[in-house]
């Protein structure tokens, strides 16, 4: 090789590596850093604030008890306002820049399936605190959830169908945008099926859709008992109003993407008693949430909600992992999660099944005076 | 049968918003020749000013009152038509002798430049409003039709608010001048027509129209958001042209097409899913067939 072009090239190598070293993740040793990702603002703001208020709870009482290993953790959120493609930019900038050894997030399945290839490939591990579509932790091993998955979700809501509601025709209208959604309709689907019932309609919409009209005055026409809508709070409660509106007075019921205080401000008088399924709910009172509920109310001046209680178990999972691993190296922590055992959470005991999901109970509530009522509680 | 007539008059109570803002998009491209993509989101912004004006008005007239509901109406045209005069004197009015393309384009800007302003946390937000109750919404059954007041009061509105446009267009000065100009600009500003206030005229009653359209919408799904105006004026503007662009009859004909089409998809089990898709193919048919629009006359360009 020519001397002078040699010289050059290991020069180039030389400022090149200078770079490479200092772009990368800076190696501060006092903190432990953890990204999140939530929809802090959009069309599903209020679950990512929800999350995020519980997230931001725990990481501040972890950090008042000592930190962990040691040192402090720091939270880093980023928005993804919502949107689709939104998350897998914010979550590569969470590893690559910030150097995260993990990372919190999503609630609507969407968007965890949309992060959770990046995590796996990056080897972060991923805890989402509630989204429910099976197939987010399929995505490898670095992923987890602290929620139970749609098929019993639906399987919850087919049971309480046919026990509770007594009804046997009941009509399906799912939102195709959301892997959510679509996926709790086909286990609704089986389950009511197995349970002797009949599906008399099914109907599909898009989610941000602001007429229904036209599905709700076909769905009438199939004269069904009650109407499944496994949707979000903003699209059911549109769907709520203008069932009412065309005369279609059979109960609605759906899972936890109804749980929002903008389903009551935004769906009003129509959506009174209706029903769903969710994770969690303060009235439940082991002496955990007790504590939870207490310490989230002084601070945020509003009882939790299940995607608050999730946010908050999500990090005391992660620290849990990172105390029985005494590392904060990820693929350390990936395996102390994998072995997570009858944890003692806010939302019920918690047990990673060999396919990272937490295997847990749901509860079902009732829209009553503008408020969430706590039902019953139904056991895997 | 009830179901086909629940779902026509489900039809054209959408299609009537559709062809309140497809007037908008059909006038200016009547006298300028040109789209104003940002027309959509001056719809917008009328469902959103009438969000802020509602409570402010509920304090002197009562809630869900008549007189109250129409000085919101009067109050949010008025607003409108100041916004759509300011975006033609701001951004296109010193485009106005460059290509026709260099507006368009212009056009988007302003169109994405409202959007994601008012999606910021100090506008609007991104998150979605729930607009007040401006009338009483009462549903009435007729035989087995169910209609909602809202649905009448949509229906009625856009009726009303058609004829007093096709009053203005052809029985007034100003009207007859603007149809100069949209025949002929060179020959009207020759006749002493003051073409730049036309044009101004021409957004003010376009907008207009859109603000109304903006707080019909907003009654009727209670829902709004700054992105509410991008699938909605995409549909109007669809409206325009299959009722043939420039031409104004057409333009509300369109939107009630669209909206019926549009409903009856979505009414059909398996298919509901492309109610939007099913809509914009059968336009595409009657373009096929009619490529000047439902109205329009098919014109002889010279070249």
């Amino acid at each position: 090789m020519n001397p002078i072009f040699s010289r050059w090239a290991g020069a180039t190598l030389a400022v090149l590596a200078l770079i490479a070293a200092g772009c990368g993740p800076a190696a501060d040793t006092n903190v432990i850093k953890i990204g999140e990702y939530a929809s802090l603002t959009g069309k599903e703001a209020t679950f990512g604030q929800s999350s995020h208020n519980g997230t931001e709870l725990a990481i501040d009482e972890l950090n008042a008890a000592g930190g962990l290993l040691g040192k402090t953790l720091q939270l880093i959120t980023e928005d993804n306002q919502s949107k689709p493609s939104e998350s897998r930019t914010v979550v590569n900038k969470l590893i690559a820049r910030d150097g995260v050894i993990a990372i919190l997030g999503e609630v609507a399945s969407s968007r965890s399936l949309e992060a959770a290839p990046v995590c796996q490939n990056a080897k972060i591990p991923m805890i989402s605190p509630s989204s429910t579509n099976p197939d987010v932790t399929k995505t490898g091993d670095y992923i987890f959830r602290v929620c139970f998955i749609d098929p019993f979700q639906g399987t919850v809501m087919a049971d309480f169908a046919k026990k509770s509601l007594k009804v046997q025709n009941v009509a399906i209208f799912t939102d195709v945008k959301s892997d959510y959604s679509k996926g709790l309709a086909k286990f609704f689907k089986e389950r009511h099926l197995a349970n002797g019932g009949k599906i008399v309609a099914e109907f599909d919409f898009n989610g941000g859709d602001t007429d229904f009209k036209a599905q709700l005055t076909a769905i009438k026409g199939t004269q069904p008992e009650a109407v499944f809508v496994p949707g979000y709070y903003t699209d059911v409660a549109l769907i709520c109003i203008q069932a009412k509106q065309l005369g279609l007075t059979v109960p609605l019921f759906g899972g936890d993407g109804w749980e929002s205080d903008k389903l009551v401000e935004i769906g009003r008088d129509a959506v009174e008693g209706q029903h769903f399924s969710t994770h969690y709910h303060p009235d439940v009172g082991t002496p955990k949430s007790r504590l939870f509920v207490d310490a989230y109310k002084k601070r945020y001046n509003a009882a939790p909600d299940a995607m608050a209680a999730l946010g908050y178990d999500s990090v005391m999972i992660l620290a849990d992992a990172i105390r029985k691993a005494s590392s904060a190296e990820p693929a350390k922590i990936r395996d102390a999660l994998a072995t997570t055992k009858n944890f003692d959470a806010v939302t019920g005991m918690i047990t990673m099944d060999a396919n990272r999901d937490a295997s847990k109970a749901a509860v079902i509530l009732k829209v009553e005076g503008g408020k969430f009522k706590y039902l019953e509680t139904v056991a895997p | 049968m009830s179901e086909f007539l629940q779902q026509l008059l489900n039809g054209l109570s959408l299609g009537a918003i559709y062809a309140l803002i497809a007037l908008g998009y059909t006038m200016v491209y009547g006298v300028l020749r040109f789209i104003n993509f940002a027309h959509g989101d001056v719809f917008m912004l009328g469902a959103f000013a009438g969000f802020y004006l509602a409570p402010k008005v509920a304090l002197v007239f009562p809630p869900g009152s008549i007189a109250g509901a129409v000085v919101v109406f009067i109050a949010v045209m008025a607003i409108c038509a100041a916004i759509g005069v300011s975006i033609e004197y701001l951004a296109y009015r010193p485009l106005r002798r460059r290509p026709r393309l260099t507006v368009l384009i212009t056009a988007i800007g302003v169109s994405l430049f409202i959007e994601f302003t008012c999606q910021h946390k100090k506008v609007f937000g991104p998150s979605p409003q729930t607009f007040p109750e401006l009338l009483a919404n009462k549903t009435l059954h007729l035989g087995g039709l169910t209609v909602n007041t809202n649905q009448i009061v949509v229906i009625a509105l856009t009726a009303i608010l058609l004829g007093g446009l096709s009053f203005v267009v052809q029985r007034t000065k100003v009207g007859t001048a603007m149809r100069a100009v949209a025949f002929n600009e060179q020959a009207a500003a020759l006749m002493g027509v003051n073409i730049n206030r036309i044009i101004s005229f021409t957004f003010a009653l376009g907008s207009a129209l859109a603000g109304a359209g903006g707080i019909l919408f907003a009654m009727t799904y209670t829902k709004i958001e700054p992105l509410m105006g991008v699938q909605t004026g995409l549909k109007a503007f669809v409206a325009a042209v299959v009722g043939g662009i420039g031409n104004l009859p057409g333009a509300a004909l369109g939107g009630l097409v669209l909206g019926v089409v549009e409903t009856l998809a979505g009414g059909v089990q398996g298919l509901s899913n492309y109610r939007d898709g099913i809509a914009f193919a059968a336009l595409i048919l009657i373009l096929l067939f009619r490529p000047a629009g439902l109205l329009g006359r098919a014109q002889i360009e010279k070249v």
